[in-house]
C-alpha cells in the first residue's frame, strides 16, 4: 500500500524538521502523532481523526497553532502602514477588534490570508500562516517603511493554543487561574469579560499571573477561542484547559482541523489561496476594501479584476462514500469527452455530513449553485452538485 | 490476537499471511495508523485475476487515499465484506478483523521478515 503524492505517506513521518512546538513535549506524553507542516513537527492526530473531528462540533477541542507566525507592528504610524500592505481597512478597527485580512502582491495575487488583531491605539498583531510567516514578516517590513512604525516577527515568542466548539466558553470559564490585565486581576472580572467578549473581538488577560491574550476567533467554524502566550507558559495552559475540560475536551491535531474548516467553507493557503488567484475568485471580494483612500498593494490589479473567464471558488457535494481529494479534475459531463472544467483544491467525505465534499475552481459558466458536474476520481466520473459554502453552520 | 512475528510483509505496508496456497492479505498497523481513521475501502470481487505489484485496491481515509497492491500473482478467493461495511475495522485490527483479501496463489515472492518490516519502519 502506498500513498498518492502530497498526502501524508508513511515515509513522510521521518522526524526531518528542526522546529518544535514549545508543547511538543506534552503532545509526545499524550501519545500523538506527528507530520512535518512548514518545517515544523505539529501533531496530525492523538488517537483518531474522526473523535476530534466529533470532538469539536460536539464539545471541546484542543489545538496547538504554536507554528502560526505573529508579527506585531507597534508606533503611531501602525495602523496607516497596515492600511497601505493589506487589502482591508485595518485602522478602522476597535482596540480588542479582530479583523480577516489578505496581504496580496501587486498584480493582486494572494501573498497569504491573515488575521488581524488590534491591540492598542498603535499596536497591531498580524497572524499569518505557518508556512508564510517570514515572506509576511518581510513584506510587512518593507511595505512599512516610511511610516512611524517598528514591525517585529515576534513568532518565536508567541505560543497559541485554541479551544474550539460548543463547550470551548464554559471550560475557559471554569479553568482556574484567569484574571484581567491591570489592577484587582479578579478572576469574576474575568469572567463578566468572557461572557460580554463577541466573535472577532479579543482582550488581554492574564493566566496564573502571566499575560494571556483571549481572542473570540477561530477556524473550525464552532464557537472558540485562540489564546497567545509566552511560550513557557504554553504547557500549564493546555494541562489546565484539558484538566479543567475533562472528557469534555478533546486535544486535536491538524487532520481534524481540515475537515473542519473544510465543512465550515474556509479556504486553506495553498489550497484555496496562492499568488496565482485573486481575492475575488475565492470568494474574498468583500474582504479588499476598495472603499478606503489609500493606495494599498494590489489595488490597481484588483480594481482591474480577473479576466472574464477565470475560475471562480464554488463548494461541491457528491453521494456516495468516494471522496473528490486536491488536484483531481473537474468536468462537465459523466463521458470522457466532456469539457474539462475546473480543478479540485479540497476534499474529504465530511463527517458531520456523511457524503463527500470539495471545495474546486470551475469556470464562471459552470459555477452557478445546483449544477451538476463531474469529478474524475482515479479513473472514475462521480457526479457532484455545485452547492453554496460553507457546508456546515452551526446552529446555535 | 495474531502472531505478528510470523507473518509476511511488503515494502508497500501490506502483510501476508500463508495458509496452503491462500495468502491473506491486508496492511499493517503502521500503515493504518499513519493513514489515519479509514472510511472507505475498495477491494477486488472474488475470481478477480491479480498480478503482483498492481494496483487491485483502495484504501481511503479521512486525509489521504492509499492504493493496495496486490503482492502475489494469483485469483481474489474472498474479498473481506465486513471492512467494506465497517472500514475502521483495518484501524481497530488491521491484522485480524481488518483483513482485506484471500488470494489463491502458486508462488511466492520473497518477502520482508517481521524484523526486516519493522527495521523499515524505524521500530
Amino acid at each position: 500500500m502506498t500513498n498518492e503524492p502530497g498526502t501524508a505517506s508513511p515515509e513522510a513521518s521521518a522526524d526531518v524538521s528542526e522546529r518544535r512546538s514549545p508543547l511538543d513535549a506534552v503532545h509526545r506524553a499524550a501519545g500523538a502523532s506527528f507530520t512535518d507542516f512548514a518545517g515544523w513537527q505539529m501533531p496530525v492526530r492523538y488517537s483518531s481523526d474522526l473523535a476530534e473531528h466529533r470532538a469539536v462540533r460536539s464539545s471541546a477541542g484542543l489545538f496547538d497553532l504554536s507554528h502560526m507566525g505573529e508579527i506585531v507592528l507597534i508606533g503611531p504610524g501602525a495602523a496607516a502602514a497596515l492600511d497601505h500592505a493589506l487589502a482591508g481597512r485595518l485602522s478602522a478597527i476597535e482596540i480588542g477588534q479582530a479583523k480577516y485580512s489578505l496581504l496580496l502582491a501587486d498584480d493582486g495575487g494572494i501573498i497569504d490570508d491573515l488575521v488581524v488583531y488590534r491591540t492598542g491605539d498603535d499596536r497591531f498583531m498580524v497572524v499569518a500562516n505557518a508556512s508564510n510567516a517570514a515572506v509576511v514578516a518581510e513584506e510587512l517590513r518593507a511595505r512599512a517603511a516610511g511610516f512611524d512604525t517598528i514591525v517585529s516577527d515576534e513568532s518565536d515568542d508567541i505560543a497559541l493554543i485554541a479551544i474550539q466548539g460548543p463547550d470551548a466558553r464554559s471550560v475557559l470559564l471554569e479553568t482556574p487561574g484567569f484574571g484581567v490585565d491591570g489592577p484587582g486581576n479578579d478572576e469574576a472580572d474575568f469572567d463578566a469579560k468572557l461572557d460580554a467578549l463577541k466573535y472577532y473581538r479579543a482582550f488581554p488577560a492574564t493566566f496564573e499571573g502571566e499575560p494571556v491574550l483571549v481572542a473570540r476567533t477561530g477556524y473550525t467554524g464552532e464557537d472558540g477561542f485562540e489564546l497567545y502566550l509566552a511560550p513557557e507558559r504554553a504547557a500549564r495552559l493546555w494541562e489546565a484547559l484539558a484538566e479543567t475540560g475533562g472528557p469534555r475536551v478533546t486535544p486535536c491535531g491538524l487532520a481534524s482541523r481540515d475537515t473542519l474548516r473544510l465543512e465550515a467553507g474556509m479556504p486553506l493557503y495553498g489550497h484555496e489561496l496562492s499568488r496565482d488567484i485573486l481575492p475575488v475568485q475565492a470568494g474574498l471580494g468583500r474582504v479588499v476594501a476598495l472603499a478606503k483612500p489609500d493606495a494599498f498593494v494590489g489595488r490597481e490589479a484588483i480594481e482591474q479584476g480577473p479576466a472574464a473567464d477565470a475560475p471562480v471558488l464554488v463548494g461541491l457535494a457528491a453521494e456516495g462514500r468516494r471522496a473528490a481529494r486536491a488536484d483531481y479534475e473537474v468536468f462537465d459531463g459523466a463521458d470522457a469527452s466532456a469539457a474539462r472544467v475546473g480543478v479540485v483544491t479540497s476534499g474529504a467525505l465530511s463527517p458531520t455530513l456523511g457524503h463527500p465534499i470539495a471545495m474546486a475552481f470551475v469556470a464562471p459558466d459552470a459555477a452557478e449553485p445546483g449544477r451538476e458536474l463531474y469529478v474524475d476520481v482515479r479513473g472514475t466520473r462521480v457526479a457532484a452538485s455545485v452547492v453554496a459554502l460553507p457546508f456546515y453552520k452551526r446552529t446555535a | 490476537m495474531t502472531d505478528t512475528t510470523a507473518l509476511h510483509y511488503t515494502e508497500e505496508h501490506e502483510w501476508i499471511a500463508v495458509d496452503g496456497d491462500v495468502a491473506t492479505i491486508g496492511i499493517t498497523d503502521y500503515a493504518a495508523d499513519k493513514l489515519g481513521d479509514v472510511v472507505y475501502v475498495d477491494l477486488p470481487a472474488a475470481g478477480t485475476t491479480v498480478t503482483e505489484g498492481t494496483v487491485v485496491g483502495e484504501i481511503e481515509s479521512t486525509k489521504s487515499v492509499g492504493e493496495l497492491f496486490a503482492p502475489v500473482n494469483g485469483e481474489v478467493v474472498e474479498a473481506n465484506q465486513a471492512v467494506v461495511d465497517a472500514p475502521e475495522l483495518v484501524n481497530s485490527d488491521p491484522f485480524g478483523e481488518g483483513w482485506l483479501i484471500k488470494v489463491a496463489t502458486s508462488s511466492l515472492p520473497t518477502f520482508l521478515t517481521h524484523d526486516e518490516y519493522r527495521a523499515l519502519v524505524g521500530e
